[in-house]
């Protein structure tokens, strides 16, 4: 104990000024190696998945494709322009994602803040009725028949309209609204004769960045990712959004309009590679966007998370 | 501070006012105070007619578990039979295998994924190179923005016993990999739960890193002059600060511990590892939707009876915490 003392104290005056060679010193060797072998195995799946989309179809199915792409090539993604419903699926994704967005944060903002108001008589019986839905549902059968009879099945707006609040979100932008806007606002807002809207609008949106930064990158992240709603709903390929053309590349293994008749071995074999490297760059191109986004919103994100985490 | 307009009055009243304010209070003081918050009601009003629509709605529907359902009378017009489908289900022949597949999914899920958030945290706290951890921190962050539907197809990327990443590295040091996991029932839940820990560890490590950063850096200090290295420290002073968030997160993960992830299992799913990847969910999707004619009056009572059971936990585990540990969600 006495001997750890003297070792201990030492470097709190010194401020971490170069450390003798201790226990701690090995503790600081392990917290460098995990977070080293942790970088690596994350990184490694998804470094192959980038080069290997843009090696040749015939290495990456030789299993040669390890460290670096080999035998660059843009096939991959030539083959996706040319792919006969990714573009469509492109588009649809990105409307289904922008007009979602846009119905949840402004939803999300209108409930949230009319909540965070004390104002509100019965406010907590209001947020209950909101809260309870997170414990409870009625499960995915009653669902189902319900949009049938709002004749959502094989509409586009199933992909928007379901969705439209996301309780979690709402709940912690409510949070936010509570903890970070100061009282005194609201006060002297009131005594210039505010109102409830124009005090909404003019006050707490400006300030609420971090929150909305947030919530939008939540929501559309889940549009961009969502597929289960178009697979049970959606029936038109038109409609379709990316990921559940996705599915049927990459997990169902749909080919590409592959009739054998016609086309010597090679061609064959050709296509099959193509195949292969279109899957790698469609995950690419589909992750990107999103990855992308992220560093962008990466500042507030802490802040955000932090003020939903905690009650309120 | 319940209504504003109405509180500032009685005091520039006189006395004889305020008590026939009092008489008249309560029904016009409501009235008072809805009349005042119109717009916030106005704010309200959609939100409120969307989750009476979309969440509410179907709770009501769920009573078709109850009835026979025939299409032509409709959930309200069909015939009540009670519990007959509950009863049809646990009779199920497979009614076990779905529920253990259930519960082994989640609870494996549940025990390995917990430590991971926690432990990466301390570990990016304690990194003595600041920017080295910020790289690391962002670099497990990203694979929660990919999609399911990509996020299984790694897998199979991965697992592939012909040409897949794992089988490549291996071959690098000779060694000969030939496991089709994705094939294997036994590996079913490994598989489920260690991609899933890979996708969620870093986000789900971003509150335990917010927590620990507001630990008082005097308790710290304190006992580092009383001799405590730094394994100590972790022990005594960051981990107390996590328990409370470890304890919401683990009522949360009781509550949904019926609830396996849906779209994963459905997509990783094969006729190869049916027996131990059928989970409540993906039956009632396959008898309830996918299926030529639909069930749907069983599906629902199999479906009510996950949400039911998932309400109890949670509340159950709730009112622990509270008594116990003195958290609680609401």
């Amino acid at each position: 104990m006495v001997e750890n003392l003297v070792k201990n104290t030492k470097p709190i005056k010194t401020k971490k000024s170069k450390q003798e060679f201790n226990s701690d010193t090995v503790f600081y060797g392990i917290v460098y190696a995990l977070l080293i072998v942790t970088a690596l195995i994350i990184l490694y799946p998804l470094w192959y998945i980038f080069i290997s989309s843009f090696s040749s179809g015939a290495r990456v199915a030789a299993g040669e494709v390890v460290f670096w792409p080999l035998d660059i090539t843009l096939d991959g993604y030539k083959a996706i322009l040319d792919h006969n419903s990714i573009p469509t699926g492109f588009k649809n994704t990105f409307i289904y994602t922008v007009s979602g967005t846009v119905v949840n944060v402004v939803m999300t903002v209108m409930a949230a803040y009319a909540l965070s108001r004390t104002k509100l008589p019965y406010r907590n019986q209001i947020t209950l009725f909101f809260a309870f839905t997170m414990w409870f549902n009625g499960g995915m059968i009653p669902t189902y028949l319900l949009y049938k009879d709002l004749h959502l099945i094989d509409n586009p707006l199933v992909m928007i309209i379901p969705g439209a609040l996301g309780i979690w979100n709402m709940v912690i932008t409510r949070t936010f609204f509570q903890k970070s806007i100061p009282n005194e606002l609201l006060e002297a807002a009131t005594m210039d004769g505010c109102s409830d809207i124009g005090y909404l609008l003019k006050i707490v949106l400006p300030l609420s960045k971090p929150i909305i930064a947030v919530i939008t990158l939540y929501y559309a992240v889940g549009h961009w990712n969502a597929f289960f709603n178009a697979m049970i709903y959606l029936h038109t390929p038109e409609y379709y959004p990316l990921q559940l053309i996705m599915r049927d590349i990459l997990i169902v293994g749909q080919n590409m309009e592959m009739s054998s008749s016609g086309y010597t071995m090679e061609e064959i074999l050709y296509r099959e590679n193509l195949q292969n490297m279109l899957q790698y760059s469609v995950i690419v191109v589909s992750t990107a966007p999103m990855l992308i986004l992220y560093p962008f919103v990466q500042k507030y994100f802490v802040q955000g998370i932090m003020v939903g985490a905690l009650k309120g | 501070m319940k209504s504003k307009k109405v509180k500032p009055e009685p005091v520039d009243n006189t006395g004889q006012v305020i008590i026939n304010k009092k008489q008249k209070s309560r029904w016009e003081r409501t009235k008072a105070a809805f009349f005042d918050c119109w717009q916030l009601y106005l704010l309200l009003l959609l939100p409120m007619l969307y989750m009476l629509v979309f969440h509410y709605f179907p709770m009501y529907g769920a009573q078709i578990a109850f009835r026979d359902y025939k299409p032509v009378d409709g959930i309200w017009g069909s015939e009540w039979v009670g519990f007959e489908h509950f009863i049809r289900f646990f009779d199920y022949y497979q009614f076990k295998d779905i529920m253990l597949n259930t519960l082994e999914i989640s609870i494996y899920g549940l025990i390995v994924g917990v430590p991971f958030p926690v432990i990466l945290a301390i570990l990016l706290k304690y990194c003595p190179n600041k920017k080295f951890g910020k790289g690391v921190q962002i670099i497990t962050y990203a694979p929660h923005f990919i999609s399911v539907v990509v996020m299984v197809s790694i897998i199979m990327k991965t697992l592939d016993p012909r040409n897949g990443l794992i089988n490549n590295v291996l071959a690098l040091f000779g060694i000969e990999y030939n496991l089709n996991l994705l094939a294997m029932p036994e590996a079913f839940s490994s598989v489920y739960v260690w991609s899933g820990i890979w996708q969620t560890m870093g986000f789900s490590a971003i509150i335990y890193i917010a927590i620990l950063t507001g630990v008082d850096v005097s308790l710290h200090e304190a006992a580092m002059v009383d001799g405590a290295n730094v394994v100590q420290r972790i022990r005594h002073i960051d981990f107390p600060a996590l328990i409370p968030q470890i304890t919401i997160l683990l009522i949360l993960s009781l509550g949904r511990i019926l609830n396996v992830g849906f779209e994963k299992t459905l997509l990783m799913q094969n006729s190869l590892n049916a027996s131990a990847s059928e989970v409540i969910s993906t039956y009632v999707y396959k008898m309830g939707i996918a299926a030529s004619f639909p069930d749907v009056s069983y599906t629902s009572a199999v479906g009510l009876f996950q949400s039911v059971i998932a309400f109890i936990l949670i509340f159950v585990v709730n009112k622990l915490a509270r008594k116990y540990g003195e958290m609680s969600l609401w």
